[in-house]
């Protein structure tokens, strides 16, 4: 008997070292998410509407019926993408919040070459528009992360000024150059060839592909981030900067390599905003997903398998927005306060990461 | 012909709410469950903008007023997927059959996408933009000549300018903003051909910080009547008459942002044409698929005149709008010319309100200072 617990306590200790840095990365936000609407209750009670109802709503608009989950996972794509593109580059220890500049170029990019290979066989179109979507994103973000590396620009404002460059630059291309003369009211680039536009999923619901290949992206960077020396040497490098360089680890490839990928990711969401939803290059893809990708990374804690869940989460929140503006009566801005107050309590968790005695293995240990 | 059979039945709203309200007497007391048309309205701003959004919003509420029908309304939804969704949010959830999404760039892709799903649901689009060889039965488009609301604005800011110049705070140089400088300006001109009118493009529909910078800039330039087509003219309004400059109106009545300095205002009454398409859908008739008015339809009103209006502004203004109200009337007419010195119509050459080629305007007139690139 005494023979059997000598034998299993190693593997137990092993155990608790193994899945209790997992319990504390997932509880911690959980209980933070859930702080976050308890508080956000409250705010609900003091305007006299029930949070109940509330919560209520969100479920049947966002996760209900075949519909609602229609509603809420046609939303998600460029938020995969738009999360990628902060997460990467985070790993680095890089806040890069102007992912909305590479889905805005990314998607004049792949409007652009759409209609430059008109008459290609669908496959080389998309490939081609995708490719330079992905190429523009990654060119725009990872001058960010060259700028860092080489002159010491603070990153953060470096990308979301050049989210508003983005933007101007789009505004005036597709005023100008790029502009269909028949787009009189609505300034556009040409409308892209039916071959062109990326269609929905066989899954009976209209979501489009761009859903799959988002959560592609995320596996991807998450073998990329947790299963390779690529990976390992970019956490090194967003740990301390100073260790890996002594190690001899090429910082700056890496920096100007993670920025570009995330900026890749969030070009490839504009790819998928053309082809699958506007079926042009316009002002509408001024549409904010780069912003919410902030948020969505940071809940996910920068862990690309996360992304997967917190977007649809989010997407499901945003999706029962219009249904809490007609059945309760609330502004829109509404679930906009809940997903602020969610991120300002979700901040302040950060702190708890290490300090909890029950994501200690010694805890346990001491009870067994 | 269309237009008739519609303006027949925007005359006769008044008398058919009146029925309705009798026939909603005698239906059972249920609130939501007893209606018989559920119409959804979508924003693409805030319904409180003092523009365009809450010119619709205005619309909507009167609607609301109309026995037998349930209105849901959903504000600031982007020009994304988003609409599509709240399309059929509308459709699954409240069991909508009529809806209203009423920004331009909701109509393609987005309506055009949700509208063959749902044939037994009509979708009316407010801008020009439906054709029959194109698009979906089920679907309409209806827009207003609201340049001649502009023109009358420019009549009375003609008479207001002392320094002869006025100004104009636009977001796109696009046909329909195009349209609304140029017929400021030859509004002002009708009064004194000397009056020039500066033109500031912000480039986007709502940035109210460049807004309040434009008007500032028009104000330091020296111009003394001030208006606008951006989407809420709120900060344009409230900026000019602190700044001491006279403002016209757009979009929706802006008299409570300056009491003292508000001259007109060209606004959309949708509230007239919203619930002659209701009244129409509840009397079991169906909509035209394409409808356009201006003044004379009751798609367009003027704000009430403000106390700066002179006598002899308001009896030019009263006559003018008059020659309008009979329907025809050509603000751009011969001997024209852009600011570019090309012609645009001849001496005795003139383009009607309804005339397909304006829509397609992409010059600034003569007297225009600016710029379309």
């Amino acid at each position: 008997m005494s023979d059997t617990t000598a034998t299993q306590t190693p593997p137990m200790g092993a155990l608790l070292a193994r899945w209790l840095p997992r319990a504390e990365a997932l509880l911690i936000p959980l209980a933070a998410l859930l702080c976050g609407l308890a508080v956000f209750s409250l705010f609900l009670l003091t305007l006299g509407k029930s949070p109940i109802d509330f919560y209520a709503l969100i479920y049947k608009a966002g996760f209900s019926t075949a519909f609602s989950w229609q509603n809420t996972l046609s939303r998600v794509a460029p938020l995969l993408f738009a999360g990628l593109c902060v997460a990467l580059p985070a790993r680095l220890g890089l806040v890069v919040i102007g992912g909305e500049g590479a889905i805005v170029l990314g998607g004049l990019a792949a409007a652009v070459l759409g209609l430059a290979v008109v008459g290609a066989p669908p496959v080389i179109g998309f490939v081609v528009m995708a490719a330079g979507a992905a190429l523009m994103g990654g060119l725009w973000i990872g001058a960010v992360g060259w700028l860092r590396f080489k002159r010491g620009v603070n990153e953060t404002i470096a990308s979301l000024l050049m989210a508003y460059i983005a933007i101007a630059l789009m505004n005036h291309l597709v005023e100008g150059l790029f502009r269909d003369p028949q787009s009189l009211n609505k300034p556009s680039t040409a409308p892209l060839p039916e071959a062109l536009r990326v269609g929905d999923m066989p899954i009976g619901i209209d979501v489009h592909w761009g859903f799959a290949f988002g959560v592609l992206a995320c596996v991807i960077s998450w073998v990329l981030m947790d299963r390779t020396t690529i990976g390992f040497a970019a956490r090194i490098a967003g740990d301390n900067v100073r260790a890996a360089q002594v190690q001899g680890l090429p910082v700056g490839k890496l920096i100007i390599g993670f920025t570009a990928l995330g900026g890749a990711c969030a070009g490839l969401a504009g790819f998928f905003e053309v082809s699958a939803i506007h079926g042009s290059a316009n002002g509408s893809l001024i549409s904010g997903y780069g912003y919410t990708g902030i948020l969505v990374a940071f809940l996910a804690r920068h862990n690309p398998l996360a992304i997967i869940p917190v977007a649809t989460l989010l997407a499901g929140f945003e999706a029962s927005s219009g249904l809490i503006q007609r059945r309760m009566d609330l502004p829109d801005a509404t679930i906009l306060v809940m997903e602020g107050i969610v991120f300002v309590v979700l901040l302040l968790s950060e702190t708890l990461y290490g300090r909890l005695a029950i994501f200690n293995p010694t805890f346990w240990e001491k009870k067994a | 012909m269309k237009r008739e059979l519609t303006r027949r039945h925007f005359l006769n709203t008044t008398a058919a709410m009146g029925a309705a309200t009798l026939a909603g007497a005698m239906m059972p007391g249920q609130a939501r469950a007893a209606s018989d048309l559920t119409v959804g309205f979508i924003y693409v701003g805030p319904k409180d903008d003092f523009g365009y959004n809450q010119a619709h919003a205005e619309g909507a509420a009167a609607v609301k007023e109309m026995a037998g029908v349930t209105v849901v309304e959903e504000e600031n939804v982007p020009e994304t997927v988003d609409v599509q969704n709240t399309m059929e949010s509308m459709i699954n959830f409240d069991g909508a059959t009529l809806l209203f999404p009423t920004s331009f760039g909701y109509f393609d892709p987005h309506i055009l996408e949700v509208a063959p799903k749902h044939p037994d649901v009509r979708f009316q689009h407010a801008a020009g933009l439906w054709s029959a060889d194109k698009h979906p039965m089920n679907v309409g488009s209806y827009f207003g000549y609201i340049g001649m609301g502009q023109y009358l604005n420019g009549i009375t800011a003609g008479y207001a300018s002392k320094t002869k110049k006025i100004g104009f705070v636009a977001a796109k140089p696009i046909p329909q903003v195009l349209q609304n400088i140029n017929s400021f300006l030859l509004g002002a001109r009708s009064v004194d051909p000397e009056i020039t009118c500066q033109v500031i493009f912000t480039g986007e529909w709502s940035l109210a910080v460049k807004e309040a910078e434009a008007t500032n800039a028009l104000a330091d330039q020296g111009c003394d009547v001030i208006t606008c087509h951006v989407d809420g003219p709120k900060v344009v309004m409230e900026t000019a008459a602190a700044r001491g400059a006279y403002v016209c109106g757009y979009h929706a009545d802006q008299t409570a942002l300056a009491p003292e300095k508000y001259l007109t205002g060209a606004e959309w009454n949708w509230a007239g044409v919203y619930t002659g398409m209701v009244q129409t859908v509840l009397d079991g008739g169906s909509i035209d698929n394409f409808v356009r008015g201006g003044l004379s339809d009751g798609f367009i009103k003027m704000s009430p005149l403000g106390p700066a209006v002179s006598d002899a502004a308001r009896n030019q203004f009263e006559a003018t709008k008059a020659e309008i109200m009979k329907g025809g009337y050509s603000v751009f007419k011969g001997p024209l010319k852009d600011n570019a010195g090309n012609v645009i119509a001849a001496d005795g050459e003139a383009f009607v309100e309804t005339d397909i080629a304006l829509e397609s305007m992409n010059y600034l007139v003569e007297g225009v200072l600016g710029s379309t690139s």
